[in-house]
């Protein structure tokens, strides 16, 4: 028995290539929305950045760098309408800010807390860190869209890790038994951690997972934004139209750690990681909206001081909310509090008022 | 109408099936099966398989679904085959549906009602009659509702299915087929959190709930023949949130306490309710609260199985340790 190989079939799906050339359908985006993902693009990149360098100083918590991943995260989130749902882990905070969730709130969690005005009628679940499970909970939103016959999407998205846990299969599996009206996305960034993509499975894409279960799958550059964008407006449309669910594998890489708690240097080749920033999926769409006139020197320099000018502004409003109350973590325990947990809210801020 | 607990809990699953278009059933063998138990028998028929669905043999599949179907705003009832089989989905229950409130700041919440049988003396498989309420005490979030008779699991479902947040609703076995009882056919609730005064008494109160109240039942006319003990018998109903009052107003009349429960005794509702006395009304004690459970081990096979369960004579045994001068 031979050991399966890559076949021409694990070639992703590209409309651009690594220069930004078009290399395939352009899909329907007017001038202005390509600027507009290009932009959001930068403020993933820029948050990421200052996180980060917030994390150093003493002032955020730990956290997941996003970047290099920008084209998959804009990419995923850009084609659904207000009235679909999106549970994302850590990795696709770019996501959110292209549903519209405000940059000072997701600031706000990185301070250690919970916002507390998180706009639920935005419909993105909130940042999901158990590996995997948020998959399975896209499929129930889409199961509720599909009972109650609202023509509703959910988009689920994990990592190439999380593909190895149960919940990824059994989402899987619920959603091509039930042909729900879902998009599960792979963000394959190489690495869980410090093992890599080909530890997890010996399958030769993880699109390729998809088959077992019945349900499509496309296996896409997750480093352009286009194909990325052309792949979840297609499944999305699909899954709309009641043509059930798609697997969407984005083949990307996690050019930074895994958190500020990582060292990536114990176990990765530095040269791998200098290949990948070659195809970085910014400075890709740039040279492509570059070269049709969208953008120059001038003008990119502009947005990426726009960004970063953003996020800083969000920083200090973040920094600016008051930290919660002390005893608030009572109030999300259940909805009506019986009075044991009364007393202990109490007993909590009868501590906090002498301090002992 | 006289009904047993398994046809109480499918006139209420129908109720609030009919009261509320939200509500939705899934599980493993619920829909033209009914149930590996019935409880769920012709309500595919009735309510069509939209809302009354089968699933894959898939628990985590079923909790995690339910979740995002909560979210969404259904009100999912989801069987577990078996409450042994709750390992299984534990990170979806725990982690997930009983804390989806806490993590988005209230933003989104878990109407989510998980029905599974449990609990021992029918000669089952290995882990078919295992009972996990003590596991839920440390998972915020989730309440634990455990009926002992055909009217209160009827009302309690009901309360179960109104509730805001997750409920786990564990439905005794052996309790199933075991009697029948005067039900109502229409809707009615009880509220959670509440336990019932089984039998007023003044020398010991035994706090008991699901199979062990008739357990604690019988036991307590051989105390009353044989001692002539006044006991008085609370249904706890809620295994969380304890209705700590209600306990707390009985030990301060007697004086003396007996917790009886199948679950393993280490830090299990019998160790909460005697620190909740300890808490509350030490001074009134007479005696040390005891306790009658199951043992600090796996739950037996089904032909040692009898050795472990509490039984009326463990439980007189207790009474007349408690009744010592």
């Amino acid at each position: 028995m031979t050991i399966q190989q890559i076949d021409s079939s694990t070639i992703p799906y590209q409309i651009l290539d690594v220069e930004g050339n078009l290399v395939g359908a352009m899909p329907g985006l007017s001038a202005e929305r390509m600027l507009s993902l290009y932009r959001f693009m930068q403020l993933g990149r820029a948050f990421s950045n200052k996180i980060i360098a917030l994390q150093r100083q003493g002032r955020a918590t730990t956290f997941g760098s996003l970047v290099g991943q920008e084209a998959t995260a804009v990419g995923l989130a850009a084609p659904l309408q207000p009235q679909d749902w999106l549970a994302t882990s850590y990795r696709e905070l770019a996501s959110l800010f292209v549903r519209g969730v405000p940059v000072p709130t997701v600031a706000y969690s990185f301070r250690g807390f919970t916002a507390e005005n998180w706009p639920g009628e935005l419909r993105c679940l909130p940042i999901q860190v158990v590996i995997g499970t948020q998959m399975l909970h896209a499929v129930g939103l889409a199961m509720a869209a599909k009972i109650a016959g609202d023509p509703v999407v959910a988009v689920g998205v994990c990592g190439d890790g999380a593909t190895s846990e149960g919940d990824f299969n059994e989402a899987l599996n619920f959603a091509g038994v039930y042909q729900a009206p879902v998009v599960l996305v792979v963000q394959n960034n190489g690495w869980a951690i410090s093992v890599p993509r080909h530890k997890q499975s010996a399958a030769p894409t993880l699109a390729a997972r998809g088959a077992g279960f019945g349900v499509p799958s496309e296996f896409v550059d997750g480093n352009d934004i286009l194909a990325v964008y052309d792949v979840m407006q297609k499944a999305v449309e699909r899954a709309r139209s009641g043509q059930g669910p798609t697997l969407v594998e984005t083949l990307t890489y996690r050019i930074g750690a895994h958190t500020t708690a990582d060292d990536p240097t114990r176990y990765r080749d530095p040269v791998e990681v200098e290949a990948w920033r070659a195809k970085d999926p910014i400075v890709r769409f740039q040279k492509f909206l570059a070269r049709r006139d969208l953008l120059n020197e001038e003008r990119i320099r502009q947005i990426v001081e726009e960004v970063e000018e953003e996020v800083n502004e969000a920083i200090q409003v973040a920094e600016a909310m008051p930290p919660m109350a002390p005893d608030s973590f009572f109030d999300y325990t259940m909805a009506n509090l019986p009075p044991r947990w009364q007393e202990q809210r109490a007993d909590l801020l009868r501590y906090v008022e002498r301090k002992g | 109408m006289q009904m047993t607990m398994i046809e109480a809990l499918n006139s209420a699953l129908a109720l609030e099936m009919e009261r509320d278009q939200r509500v939705i059933l899934l599980g493993q063998d619920i829909g033209k099966n009914g149930g590996v138990f019935r409880v769920t028998e012709h309500l595919q028929q009735k309510f069509g398989e939209e809302r009354v669905f089968d699933t894959p043999l898939s628990e985590s599949g079923i909790i995690g679904s339910s979740v995002g179907m909560a979210i969404y705003g259904l009100r999912p009832i989801a069987e577990i085959q078996f409450a042994g089989f709750l390992f299984v989905c534990m990170n979806q229950l725990v982690s997930q549906a009983a804390r989806i409130r806490f993590r988005s700041a209230g933003a989104y919440t878990c109407p989510l009602v998980v029905r599974a049988p449990y609990g021992g003396g029918v000669r089952t498989p290995e882990l078919h009659s295992d009972s996990l309420e003590g596991v839920f005490l440390q998972t915020p979030g989730l309440k634990v509702v455990i009926p002992s008779n055909p009217y209160d699991a009827k009302g309690l479902l009901a309360s179960a299915v109104a509730d805001p947040d997750p409920v786990l609703f564990l439905e005794n076995i052996k309790l199933y087929r075991s009697f029948r009882q005067e039900t109502p056919e229409e809707h009615y609730s009880i509220p959670l959190g509440k336990a019932k005064t089984v039998q007023e008494g003044t020398d010991v109160s035994v706090f008991a709930y699901g199979a062990m109240v008739n357990v604690a039942l019988e036991a307590v006319k051989l105390a009353q023949q044989e001692m002539g003990t006044s006991v008085e018998i609370i249904d706890l109903r809620t295994a969380w949130p304890l209705d700590e009052q209600a306990i707390v107003n009985s030990v301060e009349k007697t004086g003396r306490a007996i917790v009886v429960h199948e679950a393993p005794r280490a830090g299990g509702i019998g160790a909460e309710v005697t620190a909740i006395i300890n808490e509350h009304c030490l001074y009134s004690l007479l005696k040390p609260v005891e306790r009658v459970t199951g043992y600090d081990t796996p739950y037996p096979v089904p032909g040692l199985e009898d050795y472990y369960l509490p039984t009326p004579a463990k439980v007189l045994t207790a009474l007349r340790r408690a009744m010592e001068p």
